[in-house]
C-alpha cells in the first residue's frame, strides 16, 4: 500500500488494533455526548424564542461557578444544587424582565449580538462574586476507569453518557407529555398562532431560559469535574457550535446524533490524520465535517426544512 | 438654519448623482479630513513642542488608539460590505485578516521556502531560498495582501451558495478555525522558525523609515531612526480613506444595488436577472480584500510582531462584527462609528475607573476595574441593541434630521 | 433622545478623564508598569504571580524605605493575557518613567522587543518568552535571566537520563512532548529534535489547542504509543485536565513532568491528592520556609497593607516566582544606583544594572532567600545567567523540590540560540554588539 492510500485511510487502518479502535470509537462518542450537552441548551433556547444564545458557554461557566462557590461555602451538596437551580431560575426571570421582552420582533442577528453582550456581562459578573481561581467541583461523579476486553472507559464519561440519556428523556417527556411542553411546542411552532390561543410567550420564555440554565448547570458539571472550575469552561461552547449546524438548531435529537458523528468524526481525524499534519486538527475538521453535511442538507440533519417564496 | 438644502439645486445628472446631495456634507467631510490629516499631526506636534503633552502621551495616541481605529476601521469596512449590504453573516473576519497579515510577511521575506539536507557529518543543514524578491513597499504589499485574501475569501465563499443564516454564519467558523490553525502549523508560512512567530522586516517608503529601525552615520556619530508615529498614522489614513472612497462608490453604484438585492431576497433578485453566485462571490472577494489590507495593516504598522493563533482568534472576528452592528449594517459612516465604539469604549473605561476611585481616594483594583469594563461593555451593548437596532450610523441620520429642522421644527 | 445624552456623557467624560498632562515623579522614587493578568482564562496563574512581586515591593518599601531610599511605585494594568491589550497597556504606562517591564506573556514580549531600544525598557522575562534573546549581543535589552525553556528541555532530557541509569540508556526510548499549540508551548521541539538525533530518543509531539478543555484525542495517542515519559508543555486549563487525563488513563504520573508553567498549585486542585507523583520543572525553590517570607507575612501582611486574601498565596510556586522576579529587579536597580551614584535609575543604567547583575548565593541569604535559587550571573554576551533547573513534585499536598540544579546543556542550547539570535539580527538589519 503506497504511502497516499496510507494516509487517505488512516482514520481506517486505527482499527488494525481492534482494542484501539473501539477505545477511539468509545472516546469519540462520549465526548461527542458531552458536547451535546452544551448544544443542548442552545437548542432549547433557539426553539422557542428564534434566539441563537451564544451566552450558552458562559451559562455552564456561570452555573458551575453558582456550584462550585455554594460547595464551597459549606453548603452540602443536594441544597448547593438546588440553590444553584434557584439562581438559574432568578436569572431567567431577570433575562425576560431586562432584555427579552424589549427585544421582540427584532432581527435574529440582532438577539445574537445580544446575547454575546450578555455573555460579556455574566462571565465577569460570575468572575466578580467568585473569584478567578480554579476551584475543585466534586458532586461524587466516580472516577478511574475499567477495561473490559482490554477497551479503556472512563467512569466520568460513562456517567456523562448516562446523565445525556437521562437529560434527553425527561425533556422528551417534558416536551411532549407536560401541558408546558406542549405550549413550549407551540411557540416553536408559531409564535402569532401561540399568543392567539392564549399561551404566555413571556412565562414561556422564562421557563425555557430557566431550563437551558438546569441544562447548562448539568454540562458545568460534568467539564469542571474534569478541568476545576474556572473561566476557560465559557469557551466549550466553541466545541457545540458544529454540533449544532450539524444536527439543527432546532432539534433536540439533533444535537444528540449531531454531538456523536462530531465527537467520533473528530477524534478518528485527530488520531488517523492528526499525526501527518502536525496534529490539533480537530477544532476545525468538527467544522468542516459539518460544512460538509450543510452543504447536503443546509438546515442541519434534523432542521426544518426553509420554503421560500417570493 | 446652517444644515438646510434650502436653494441647493443640481442643475446637471452628474451633480445629482454626487455622493454628496448637501454642500455642508461635502463641507464637513472635508473639514473631518482636514482635522485628520492636518489638525491632528500638527496639533499634537506643537502641543508636544510646547511642553503641553509628554512625548510619550503623544506616541501612545497615535500607536495605540488612533493606528489600532483605523486598523479596525478598515476591517470593519470590509464585513459590513459582506454582511452589511451583501447580508451573509460572517465569523471568520479574523482569519481573513491574518491570511493578509501571513500574505504580506510572505511577500515582504521574498517567498522563501526551505532547502533542507543532512551534510557529511550527518547534521541537518537547512536553508532558506528566496523564490521572489523581497518587497519592501508597505503599500505594495498591502495590496498584495488583499489580493491573496480576496482568493481564500472567495474559496470559503462558495458554501455560501448552499447555506444561509446563521447556518452560514457557523460554517464561517470553518473558515476562521482552519485558518488559524495554517497559521500554526504550516511552517512555510512562518518561515520555519520554531515559534510560530512572524516579525515584519525594515520598511521605507519615500525615504522615511516605517517599521524596523535603520543606523546611520550622522555627523560621524551612529544614530539609529525609529520609525515616527506620525509616518504609520499617515500611511494607515491615507489607505483607510482611499478604500473607504471604493467602497463607498461600489455600495452606491449597480454592484452594490445587486448585493442589496440578493440582501433582502435572493429569490427576487434571480428573478430581475441578478446571478447570486457571481454576485456573492464578487462581495466575499471585496470583503476579504479589505480584510486582507485590514490584516496587513495590523501586521506591518499596529503589532510588527505576531503569533497567528493570538493576534487572529475567534473574539476578534466577534469584535468586527460588533463594529458592523453597532455601527449600523450597511453604512459606511457606520463602519467607522462602530469601530470607534468598539475600540475605545473598552480603553476609556479602563482609564476612567481608576481615575475615579482615585478622586474620592477608593483604590480600584484592575481586575475589580476588568471586570466592571466587562460589565459595562456588555450591558451597553444590550441597551444599545434595544434602544437603537440599526446603529449609530441610524443616529447619526436622525441626527441630521433634526439638524436640518433645527431651531424651526414646523 | 436618552442614547444622545449618553453618548455626549461619555464624551465629556472622556474629556475629563484627561489622558495627557506630562508625568511628574518624584526623584527618591522608582516607577515600575506591571502588566498583570487577573481575569480572563490565565487569570488563576497570573494572580499569585503578580501578587508576588508586588508583596515584594510592598515589603522593601515598609522594611527598608525603598532601595537605598528610593521608593518603589508601580501601576498595575490588566492585559487578561492578550497581546493587544498588553500593549495598550506598556504604552500608556512607559512614559510615566518606566525602566523595566515584565511582559508576562509571550505575545507581549515578542511584541516589545523590537522597540526595546527605542523605548529604553529592560525587557525581563524570567523563563518565558524569547528563548534567543538571551543572546546580548543582538539583543541588549532582554534579559531572560534565570533560565529559558531551551535550558529547561535540556535539563528533562538530563534528569530523564539520570532517572533511566544513563545518557546512553535513552537510545529507543521514547518521550511525547504534550504542548499548547502556541509560540510558548512550540519553544522546546527544536532543542528536543536536536537532542533527540543525538541520544537517539524518539520524540513524538502532540499538540493540544487553546484553551485545552477537550483533550481525549491527545491521550487516545498516548495509550497507543505508549511513551517512556511525557513532558507537558501546557498552559491554564490544559495542564488541569492534562493532569486529569494521565490520572484517569492510568499513566504513571512519575513519568510525567510538566514545564514550570505547568508545575503550580491551581494546576493539580482538580485531581488534588490523585495527582501525586507529577513532577514539574522549576528554577527557585517550592514552599513558604523562607525567613524573608515570614518577614513579609509580618511586615506586609501583619500591617495590613499586603492583598484582600491575599496571604494564602505565600510560598506557592508561582508567588515565589513572582518574588524573585522582585528581587532580580531590586538587585538590578542598586546595582545600577551604586555604579552611576545616582539614586533613581534611568533606563540606560537600569540596562547596566542587569548586565552586570551578580546575585551570589551568599546575597541571596542575606536577604532571607537562603537556597532558595542558585546564583545568577548575567553577562554582556550572556543575558541568561547559568539556568539552574530544579525538578520538584506534588505530594498530593504541597510541591517538594526533590532533586538538585542540573545544569543545562550549554554546549547544545547556547550554539541553537546564537544561531537563531544571528538570523534575527540579519532579518532585522541589527550589527550584534561586540562583547
Amino acid at each position: 500500500m503506497g504511502e497516499f492510500w496510507e494516509f487517505v485511510l488512516a482514520p481506517v487502518l486505527i482499527f488494525e488494533s481492534w482494542q484501539f479502535g473501539m477505545e477511539v470509537v468509545i472516546s469519540g462518542l462520549l465526548a461527542g455526548v458531552m458536547y451535546s450537552l452544551v448544544a443542548l441548551g442552545f437548542v432549547l433556547i433557539y426553539k422557542a424564542s428564534g434566539m441563537f444564545n451564544f451566552a450558552q458557554g458562559v451559562l455552564v461557566l456561570f452555573a458551575a461557578l453558582n456550584l462550585a462557590g455554594f460547595i464551597g461555602l459549606g453548603i452540602p451538596i443536594p441544597l448547593a444544587i438546588l440553590l444553584t437551580i434557584g439562581v438559574m431560575i432568578l436569572f431567567a426571570i431577570v433575562v425576560e424582565y431586562l432584555i427579552l421582552r424589549h427585544l421582540v420582533n427584532q432581527e435574529q442577528i440582532i438577539l445574537f449580538m445580544a446575547t454575546i453582550g450578555l455573555a460579556f456581562f455574566l462571565s465577569a459578573f460570575g468572575e466578580t462574586i467568585w473569584g478567578s481561581d480554579v476551584k475543585k467541583l466534586d458532586v461524587g461523579i466516580p472516577q478511574g476507569r475499567f477495561e473490559p476486553f482490554g477497551i479503556q472507559i472512563q467512569y466520568l464519561e460513562l456517567t456523562a453518557g448516562a446523565v445525556a440519556a437521562a437529560l434527553v428523556t425527561v425533556l422528551a417527556i417534558f416536551f411532549n407529555k407536560t401541558k408546558i411542553g406542549r405550549a413550549l411546542r407551540a411557540v416553536a411552532d408559531d409564535h402569532q398562532a401561540a399568543l392567539s390561543v392564549g399561551i404566555n410567550l413571556r412565562t414561556i420564555w422564562i421557563i425555557v431560559w430557566a431550563v437551558s440554565g438546569i441544562v447548562a448547570l448539568v454540562a458545568g458539571t460534568m467539564w469542571g469535574a474534569k478541568s476545576g472550575v474556572q473561566f476557560s469552561l465559557s469557551e466549550i461552547a466553541l466545541k457545540a457550535l458544529p454540533v449544532l449546524i450539524l444536527g439543527g438548531f432546532e432539534s433536540i435529537p439533533g444535537a444528540i446524533i449531531g454531538g456523536l458523528i462530531i465527537g467520533l468524526g473528530e477524534k478518528l481525524a485527530e488520531v488517523g490524520w492528526g499525526p501527518y499534519v502536525g496534529g490539533a486538527i480537530e477544532d476545525w475538521f468538527a467544522y468542516i465535517l459539518a460544512m460538509v453535511f450543510l452543504v447536503f442538507r443546509p438546515q442541519g440533519l434534523f432542521g426544518e426544512k426553509i420554503i421560500e417564496r417570493v | 438654519m446652517f444644515y438646510r438644502e434650502a436653494g441647493q439645486f443640481y442643475t446637471s445628472y452628474a451633480k445629482d448623482q454626487g455622493i454628496f446631495q448637501l454642500r455642508q456634507d461635502k463641507y464637513g467631510l472635508w473639514g473631518i479630513l482636514f482635522i485628520a490629516f492636518i489638525v491632528i499631526p500638527v496639533g499634537l506636534y506643537l502641543l508636544v513642542q510646547g511642553g503641553l503633552m509628554a512625548a510619550s502621551t503623544k506616541d501612545y495616541l497615535y500607536n495605540s488608539i488612533f493606528l489600532l481605529l483605523l486598523v479596525n476601521s478598515m476591517a470593519a469596512l470590509g464585513l459590513n460590505i459582506l454582511t452589511g449590504y451583501c447580508g451573509q453573516i460572517s465569523l471568520g473576519t479574523a482569519g481573513f485578516m491574518g491570511v493578509g497579515a501571513f500574505a504580506a510577511y510572505k511577500f515582504s521575506t521574498g517567498m522563501n521556502y526551505r532547502n533542507q539536507h543532512e551534510d557529511d557529518a550527518g547534521e541537518l543543514v537547512s536553508q532558506l531560498v528566496p523564490m521572489l524578491p523581497p518587497i519592501d513597499n508597505p503599500l505594495i504589499l498591502m495590496i498584495l495582501a488583499g489580493a491573496v485574501t480576496s482568493v481564500v475569501g472567495v474559496i470559503f465563499g462558495l458554501p455560501s451558495l448552499r447555506i444561509k443564516g446563521f447556518y452560514l454564519a457557523v460554517a464561517t467558523l470553518a473558515a476562521q478555525f482552519f485558518l488559524v490553525w495554517c497559521f500554526s502549523r504550516v511552517e512555510w508560512l512562518y518561515d520555519y522558525v520554531s515559534s510560530s512567530t512572524i516579525q515584519v522586516p525594515p520598511m521605507k517608503l519615500f525615504g522615511l523609515v516605517v517599521t524596523g529601525s535603520e543606523t546611520v552615520m550622522r555627523d560621524g556619530q551612529q544614530v539609529t531612526i525609529y520609525p515616527a508615529a506620525e509616518t504609520k498614522y499617515l500611511i494607515c489614513l491615507a489607505t483607510v480613506v482611499f478604500f473607504a472612497f471604493v467602497a463607498k462608490n461600489m455600495v452606491r453604484g449597480r454592484i452594490g444595488r445587486a448585493w442589496m438585492a440578493i440582501r433582502d431576497m435572493d429569490i427576487a433578485a434571480q428573478l430581475i436577472g441578478i446571478r447570486p453566485l457571481a454576485t456573492k462571490l464578487l462581495a466575499f472577494a471585496v470583503s476579504s480584500f479589505f480584510c486582507g489590507v485590514a490584516g496587513a495593516m495590523l501586521f506591518i504598522f499596529y503589532l510588527g510582531a505576531l503569533e497567528g493563533a493570538e493576534a487572529f482568534n475567534i473574539n476578534e472576528s466577534f469584535a468586527v462584527l460588533f463594529m458592523v452592528i453597532i455601527g449600523g449594517l450597511g453604512s459606511i459612516t457606520g463602519a467607522f462609528l462602530g469601530a470607534a465604539f468598539i475600540t475605545l469604549i473598552p480603553i476609556f473605561l479602563v482609564i476612567f475607573f481608576p481615575w475615579l476611585g482615585g478622586q474620592f481616594g477608593i483604590p480600584v483594583s484592575t481586575a475589580l476595574v476588568e471586570h466592571i469594563q466587562f460589565m459595562i461593555f456588555g450591558a451597553l451593548i444590550i441597551i444599545f441593541l434595544i434602544m437603537e437596532p440599526l446603529g449609530l450610523a441610524r443616529l447619526w441620520q436622525i441626527g441630521k434630521e433634526r439638524l436640518r429642522q433645527w431651531p424651526f421644527p414646523y | 433622545m436618552r442614547l444622545k445624552g449618553l453618548t455626549l456623557g461619555l464624551a465629556a467624560a472622556v474629556a475629563a478623564t484627561g489622558i495627557a498632562a506630562p508625568a511628574v515623579q518624584a526623584a527618591d522614587s522608582q516607577y515600575f508598569p506591571l502588566l498583570t493578568y487577573r481575569t480572563g482564562p490565565y487569570a488563576p496563574n497570573g494572580i499569585p504571580f503578580a501578587n508576588g512581586t508586588i508583596d515584594y515591593f510592598n515589603y522593601v518599601n515598609l522594611k527598608h524605605g525603598g532601595v537605598n531610599g528610593v521608593k518603589l511605585v508601580w501601576e498595575e494594568c490588566e492585559t487578561a493575557y492578550n497581546t493587544k491589550k498588553g500593549v495598550e497597556c506598556f504604552e500608556r504606562l512607559k512614559g510615566k518613567g518606566a525602566t523595566v517591564v515584565y511582559p508576562n506573556s509571550t505575545g507581549i514580549t515578542y511584541k516589545l522587543i523590537p522597540n526595546a531600544p527605542k523605548d529604553k525598557v529592560v525587557i525581563l522575562s524570567s523563563g518565558y518568552g524569547r528563548t534567543d534573546a538571551s543572546d546580548g549581543r543582538v539583543f541588549p535589552w532582554v534579559f531572560t535571566a534565570p533560565t529559558t525553556y531551551w535550558s529547561q528541555a535540556s535539563a528533562f532530557i538530563k534528569y530523564i537520563g539520570a532517572q533511566e541509569g544513563g545518557m546512553d540508556k535513552l537510545k529507543g526510548k521514547k518521550i511525547a512532548l504534550i504542548y499548547h499549540n502556541s509560540a510558548y508551548g512550540k519553544e522546546p521541539i527544536r532543542t528536543l529534535n536536536l537532542l533527540a538525533r543525538k541520544l537517539g530518543y524518539k520524540l513524538t509531539t502532540l499538540a493540544v489547542n487553546h484553551p485545552g478543555q477537550e483533550q481525549k484525542a491527545t491521550w487516545l495517542q498516548i495509550r497507543r504509543d505508549r511513551p517512556d515519559w511525557i513532558l507537558l508543555w501546557g498552559w491554564g486549563v490544559m495542564n488541569q485536565v492534562a493532569i486529569k487525563e494521565a490520572i484517569n488513563t492510568g499513566f504513571n504520573l512519575e513519568r510525567m513532568i510538566g514545564v514550570w508553567w505547568s508545575g503550580a498549585e491551581t494546576d493539580v486542585v482538580p485531581s488534588g491528592a490523585a495527582a501525586k507523583g507529577y513532577k514539574a520543572g522549576t528554577f527557585h525553590a517550592a514552599g513558604g520556609d523562607f525567613p524573608l517570607f515570614h518577614d513579609i507575612k509580618k511586615v506586609v501582611y501583619g500591617a495590613g497593607k499586603g492583598f484582600k486574601d491575599g496571604e494564602k498565596y505565600i510560598g506557592q510556586v508561582l508567588w515565589n516566582r513572582g518574588i524573585l522576579t522582585g528581587v532580580i529587579t531590586t538587585e538590578a536597580m542598586r546595582n545600577a544606583q551604586k555604579k552611576f551614584g545616582v539614586k533613581r535609575v534611568n533606563g540606560d543604567q537600569m540596562r547596566w544594572g542587569f548586565e552586570n547583575l551578580n546575585l551570589t548565593e551568599s546575597r541571596l541569604a542575606e536577604l532571607g532567600l537562603k537556597g532558595f535559587t542558585k546564583g545568577i550571573k548575567i553577562t554582556c554576551a550572556d543575558h541568561e545567567g547559568n539556568g539552574p533547573v530544579l525538578i520538584q513534585q506534588w505530594d498530593g499536598k504541597k510541591w517538594n523540590i526533590i532533586s538538585d540544579f542540573i545544569s543545562p546543556m550549554q554546549e547544545v542550547v547556547r550554539p541553537l540560540i546564537e544561531k537563531s539570535a544571528a538570523a534575527y539580527a540579519k532579518a532585522n538589519k541589527i550589527t550584534p554588539r561586540k562583547c
